[in-house]
């Protein structure tokens, strides 16, 4: 493994990017910063910029208004970027799925590199995922 | 020529501050995880996070603004960080070359840093980075002036010399600044002084991450972002440094004076870990309150005390 590899790995700062989402896991997202979790330990520090991002976690269903904004964080950020689907609105749509604005699933849209899925993922959910994706990077 | 290539590049300079100034920036983000009861980031982090933005990412230019400016800009602040890092770490370690640059010499090196943020800020051509550079400015303006009275009040009481070689050995053998009235008073200014040269709670307005999303820096990204990390922690070691250099008697590199002097500077460094973790962000204009009225009255109390020896 390269130094580039394993800097990346262990410096990963996440873009948090809310669709059409109900909050609740926003709400999750932040209790992965809370003590009990410590999302810190691994180096990962949410950013306000997503031109600082490496991981870009989208959650809530896409809908035809967040579709062109999302598209514009993703160009924004820069390269190498991850988009990690948050929950099950994220993953595939979830209730949302049959909608009329519904703008087809996250990974239709941008490349997806991992998926938590829940309603909400519990925090333990969000770390397993975090922690494959990487190790798959 | 050799040996000022050495002091600039490697001892004490951009090498060797840089590094310090990472570990201290760990001890900062460790301390701040402990006051939260987390546990906090490993020890090389701010390592990885330099190198990950130097070597991986994609550094992405404003298609609307001043390419160039906007690239030089961090390039800037980084050599005058440095600048300023081998005229506080000379005197401090105790290296005695020709010029040893005065304390005017700092304070306009000092200003550097900040000064190439406004500038790189108003040449990427973001909204968001605009009202962060505007903030810097208005920030500047208020913490300089009673920046300045404390290099005044500490130049009077070291009997009028602008070495800062002479002020530490004024202070040896125990009469460090802060045992007096007046260096208590100077040193609280002083700390809150540092604190908005960082960029830190409660005066982090410039770069106000939930109103602002990074403000001034939101649109470096790759090499030109490393580079503004960079100067950054080596910030974060002088500024500190200097701050041990006029109060506390400086650092002693002989026997158990080592240890002595690394823990004045972590407990500086707690210090305005502490203030930064206790506080909220304040608004820009009561921000600007407590540097031109309450700081620089304190300071001018602080100069008046120190005319009459106290």
């Amino acid at each position: 493994m390269g130094l580039k590899k394993f800097c990346l790995k262990k410096s990963l700062w996440l873009f948090h990017f809310a669709g059409a989402s109900c909050n609740n896991c926003d709400i999750e997202i932040l209790d992965v910063l809370t003590p009990r979790y410590d999302v810190e330990r691994f180096g990962m520090q949410l950013i306000g910029s997503p031109r600082h991002a490496d991981i870009i976690l989208v959650s809530g269903s896409i809908n035809q208004r967040d579709k062109p904004r999302l598209l514009e964080v993703y160009n924004q950020a820069s390269k190498p970027v991850f988009v990690v689907a948050f929950g099950a609105c994220g993953c595939t749509g979830g209730i949302f799925a049959e909608g009329n604005t519904f703008a087809g699933p996250l990974d239709q849209i941008v490349p997806v590199s991992a998926y938590i899925p829940g309603c909400p993922p519990k925090p333990e959910a969000i770390l397993a995922g975090i922690t494959k994706l990487v190790k798959n990077i | 020529m050799g040996e000022q290539i050495f002091y600039f590049f490697i001892y004490p300079g951009l090498l060797f501050a840089g590094v310090v100034g990472g570990l201290l920036t760990w001890f900062d983000r460790k301390m701040t995880a402990k006051v939260q009861f987390r546990k906090g980031p490993p020890l090389l982090q701010p390592f990885y996070d330099f190198l990950k933005l130097l070597l991986v990412k994609e550094t992405i230019l404003p298609a609307r603004g001043s390419k160039i400016t906007f690239l030089l800009a961090p390039l800037f602040s980084l050599i005058g960080g440095t600048l300023a890092a081998v005229f506080i770490l000379l005197p401090l370690m105790n290296i005695n070359i020709g010029f040893q640059g005065d304390l005017l010499v700092i304070f306009y090196l000092l200003t550097i840093p900040s000064l190439f943020y406004v500038i790189g800020a108003l040449a990427s051509g973001n909204p968001l980075a605009f009202v962060g550079a505007s903030r810097e400015i208005k920030l500047i303006i208020s913490y300089e002036l009673t920046f300045l009275l404390i290099f005044a009040a500490i130049i009077l009481k070291s009997g009028m010399t602008i070495n800062l070689q002479e002020i530490i050995a004024i202070q040896a053998g125990g009469n460090a600044f802060i045992g007096s009235l007046s260096g208590v008073l100077l040193f609280i200014a002083a700390l809150f002084c540092v604190q908005a040269k960082l960029g830190l709670v409660p005066f982090d307005i410039a770069e106000a991450e939930t109103e602002l999303s990074e403000g001034s820096f939101i649109e470096y990204s790759g090499t030109a972002y490393a580079l503004i990390k960079f100067t950054k922690y080596i910030m974060l070691f002088i500024l500190p440094a200097l701050l041990v250099g006029f109060f506390l008697a400086g650092f002693n590199w002989v026997g158990l004076g080592i240890l002595w002097s690394i823990l004045k500077l972590l407990l500086v460094v707690l210090l305005i870990t502490l203030i930064r973790n206790t506080n909220p962000r304040l608004k820009i204009k009561q921000a600007m309150r407590f540097f031109l009225v309450g700081m620089n009255l304190l300071v001018i109390i602080a100069i008046i005390l120190a005319y009459f020896g106290l």
